[in-house]
C-alpha cells in the first residue's frame, strides 16, 4: 500500500522527506518548552541564616530566661536546677552510658513496634479499601482510636500481658496502627479513576495494577500516614516505658525519666525529655522528612 | 480502493464505503451498539453501526457530549455494550485518553516500559525498546524527565509513544491534541502520519476539531447526538502530503462543518 496515493495513504519516501524539516520545527519547540534551569537554590550560608539560625537563638533566650529565673530564686533549686546543672546531669548520663543504652533500647523497641504497625496497619487499610462493608464496619473505630490517646490503654495492656515488652508493643501498636490504615486508605481513595482504566488498557492484570499502578499513586498519603503513624508510635512507647518499669524490661528512655521522677531528681528528668525529643526530632529529620520529599519533588508536588 | 469525491449523498456513500470495507479484512466492527448508562433516560448510543478496513484512518466527529469518547471506551474494552456488538481484530486495542494519563512517578521512559512490561517484554529488551519508541516521538532527549517536567505537547506525544510500545495494529485516540497550540499540533499531525503509514495501524481517531479530521482521516464519520448513531461519513480524497491548510483539507472541513451545524441546529427545534 505505501506508495499508493490513491488509497489516501502516503508514499513512505514522501513521508520521510517531510520529516526532516518536521523534525527541525519539533527540536526547535522543545527547546522553548524545555524548563530552563532552576538557578541553584539559596547558598549555604544563607540557608544556615534561614533556617538553622532562629532556633538556636530561640534556645539560647529561652536558656537565659532560665539562667535568670535559677538566679531570682523562683524556685527550689530541686525544682529549678540551673541550666549547668542540667548539661552536667547531660554529660554524666552520656558519658556513663545510660543515655546511649536507653536511646538504643526505646529506639530499638520502637522500631520493631512501628515495622509490626507497618505491616497491620497497611493490610488493614488495604483490606479497608477492599472490602466496603469493611470499611463501614471498622472505619469509625479506626478513626476513632485515631484520636484516643495511646497511653489510655497502658492499664489494660499491663493486666493482659503484665509488665512485659507484649504490654509496651500493644501500646504501640495500637497507637501507630489506625494512623498507618487510614494514611493508606486515604493515599488509595485519592488514585485517580484514570490512572486504573490507563493500567486496563494497557493490559496489566488486577495484581499488576495494584503492584505497578494503585500502590504507586497512593505512596504521598501512605507516606503521610507513615509519618504520623511513627510519631504515634513514639509517643506511645514513651507513655508505655514511663509506666511499665520492671527490671527484666531493661531500660529505655521512658524508664530513664521515671527513675528521674522516683529520686526526685530534675536534671535528670529534663536530661530525659530533652534525649526524647531528640530522637523525635532526628527520626523526622533524617528518615521521614527526606523520603517525603524525594517523593513530592519526583511528582512535582512540591515546590523546590 | 479508488479516490471518489467527497460530495457523494450519504446513503450512496455509505454503501460504497461498506463494499470496500467488505474486501479488506476489518480492523473494527461495530454492529447496532446502544448504550444506556442510566435506565429511563435516552441511550447515549443507539443501533450504532461502524466498520474499520485494517489500515484504515478513521475520524469521529460530532457535537459535545454525543458519545463520540463512550464508543471510544467500548472499542477499547473498558465497558460494555447495554447491546450490539464489537469485535476488534486486534487482542487489546492501544487507547490514548483525552489526557495524556501518564503515570507521574514514572520518568517519561518508565511510562513506555510499563506498557512493554505488561505485554510481557523482558527486563533489558524494555529499555531499548522505550528507547527506540521515544525516538520515534522524538523525545530520546528527554526520556529520563518525570511527567512534570515536560511540555503540554511532550507529554501528548510521550502518550502516544505508550500507545505505539502496546504494538496493538488498533489505535483509538480521543481527542489526542485538543489541548494544544496550532504549531505543536501540525507537528503531531505529521508525526502520527508517518507513524501510521509505516506501521500499517487502523486509526479511530475522534476531534471536535473538523479540520484535523479533513487533515488526518482517510474517512471522516458524523455522528449524530442523541441518540449517538451515524449520520453520515467522506471520503477524503486530497492526496497526501496533507497540511491544515492544503484547500481539499479546507473544503472539505467547510462541507462537514455545514453538515455539522445541521445536525446539532435539529436539536434546537
Ligand atoms: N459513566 C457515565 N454515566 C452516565 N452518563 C455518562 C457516562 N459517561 C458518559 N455519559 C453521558 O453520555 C453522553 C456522552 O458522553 P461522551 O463522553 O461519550 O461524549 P463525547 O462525545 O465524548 O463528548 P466530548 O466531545 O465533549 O468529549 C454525555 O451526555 C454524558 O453525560
Ligand atoms: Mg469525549
Amino acid at each position: 500500500m505505501a506508495g499508493d496515493d490513491s488509497s489516501g495513504r502516503p508514499g513512505l519516501a514522501l513521508v520521510e522527506r517531510q520529516d526532516v524539516e518536521n523534525r527541525d520545527v519539533e527540536a526547535g519547540l522543545d527547546a522553548l518548552d524545555a524548563s530552563p534551569d532552576l538557578p541553584a537554590g539559596p547558598g549555604l550560608g544563607k540557608r544556615f541564616v534561614r533556617s538553622v539560625l532562629p532556633p538556636i537563638v530561640f534556645l539560647a533566650l529561652l536558656v537565659g530566661v532560665w539562667e535568670l529565673a535559677y538566679l531570682a530564686e523562683l524556685k527550689p533549686s530541686y525544682v529549678l536546677p540551673s541550666p549547668a546543672d542540667v548539661a552536667q546531669k547531660f554529660w554524666e548520663t552520656v558519658q556513663d552510658g545510660s543515655a546511649a543504652e536507653a536511646i538504643w533500647t526505646s529506639l530499638s523497641r520502637g522500631a520493631v513496634g512501628f515495622a509490626m504497625s507497618l505491616v497491620i496497619g497497611s493490610l488493614l487499610g488495604l483490606a479497608m479499601w477492599w472490602s466496603r462493608w469493611l470499611r463501614a464496619a471498622i472505619g469509625p473505630i479506626v478513626s476513632g482510636l485515631q484520636s484516643l490517646p495511646s497511653v489510655a490503654w497502658v492499664p489494660a495492656a499491663i493486666i493482659w500481658f503484665s509488665l512485659s515488652n507484649a504490654a509496651i508493643y500493644t501500646v504501640v501498636l495500637l497507637g501507630a496502627v489506625p494512623s498507618i490504615a487510614n494514611g493508606l486508605l486515604s493515599g488509595l481513595k485519592q488514585v485517580p479513576p484514570l490512572f486504573d482504566r490507563v493500567g486496563r488498557v494497557l493490559g496489566l492484570s488486577a495484581l499488576g495494577r495494584i503492584r505497578y499502578v494503585l500502590l504507586p499513586a497512593a505512596l504521598p498519603g501512605y507516606l503521610g500516614g507513615l509519618r504520623q503513624g511513627w510519631a504515634f508510635a513514639w509517643r506511645s512507647l514513651m507513655a508505655a516505658e514511663l509506666i511499665t518499669y520492671s527490671p527484666n524490661l531493661g531500660q529505655g528512655l521512658g524508664q530513664l525519666l521515671n527513675i528521674g521522677r522516683e529520686l526526685s531528681q530534675m536534671s535528670l528528668v529534663i536530661t530525659s525529655i530533652t534525649l526524647i525529643l531528640a530522637v523525635g526530632v532526628a527520626i523526622e529529620l533524617l528518615v521521614f522528612a527526606p523520603l517525603e520529599r524525594r517523593v513530592l519533588t519526583r511528582r512535582g508536588l512540591t515546590a523546590r | 480502493m479508488s479516490t471518489r469525491t467527497a460530495t457523494v449523498e450519504a446513503p450512496v456513500q455509505q454503501r460504497d464505503v461498506l463494499n470496500v470495507a467488505a474486501a479488506l479484512p476489518t480492523a473494527v466492527r461495530v454492529e447496532g451498539v446502544s448504550q444506556v448508562f442510566e435506565r429511563g433516560r435516552p441511550p447515549v448510543l443507539e443501533g450504532l453501526d461502524l466498520t474499520v478496513a485494517a489500515g484504515e484512518f478513521v475520524c469521529l466527529v460530532g457535537a459535545s457530549g454525543c458519545g463520540k469518547s463512550t464508543l471510544l471506551n467500548l472499542i477499547a474494552g473498558l465497558t460494555k455494550p447495554t447491546s450490539g456488538q464489537i469485535s476488534v481484530s486486534a487482542e487489546r486495542p492501544a487507547l490514548m485518553f483525552q489526557e495524556p494519563a501518564l503515570l507521574p512517578w514514572l520518568t517519561a521512559s518508565g511510562n513506555v516500559e510499563l506498557a512493554l512490561r505488561a505485554r510481557g517484554v523482558g527486563r533489558a529488551d524494555r529499555r531499548a525498546e522505550a528507547a527506540r519508541l521515544l525516538r520515534v516521538v522524538n523525545l530520546e532527549e528527554h526520556s529520563g524527565k518525570r511527567v512534570h517536567e515536560l511540555s503540554g505537547g511532550m507529554r501528548q506525544r510521550v502518550a502516544l509513544a505508550r500507545a505505539l510500545a502496546q504494538d496493538s495494529k488498533v489505535l483509538l485516540m480521543d481527542e489526542p491534541f485538543a489541548a494544544l497550540d496550532a504549531i505543536t499540533r501540525d507537528v503531531l499531525h505529521e508525526e502520527l502520519t508517518r507513524v501510521w503509514a509505516e506501521q500499517g495501524l487502523s486509526v479511530v481517531f475522534v476531534t471536535h476539531n473538523v479540520r484535523e479530521a479533513a487533515r488526518l482521516g482517510q474517512r471522516v464519520v458524523l455522528l449524530g447526538s442523541r441518540p449517538g448513531r451515524v449520520v453520515r461519513e467522506w471520503q477524503v480524497d486530497v492526496p497526501h502530503p496533507r497540511t491544515i491548510e492544503s484547500p481539499g483539507v479546507g473544503a472539505l472541513a467547510t462541507e462537514i462543518t455545514r453538515e455539522l451545524h445541521r445536525e446539532i441546529s435539529r436539536h434546537g427545534r
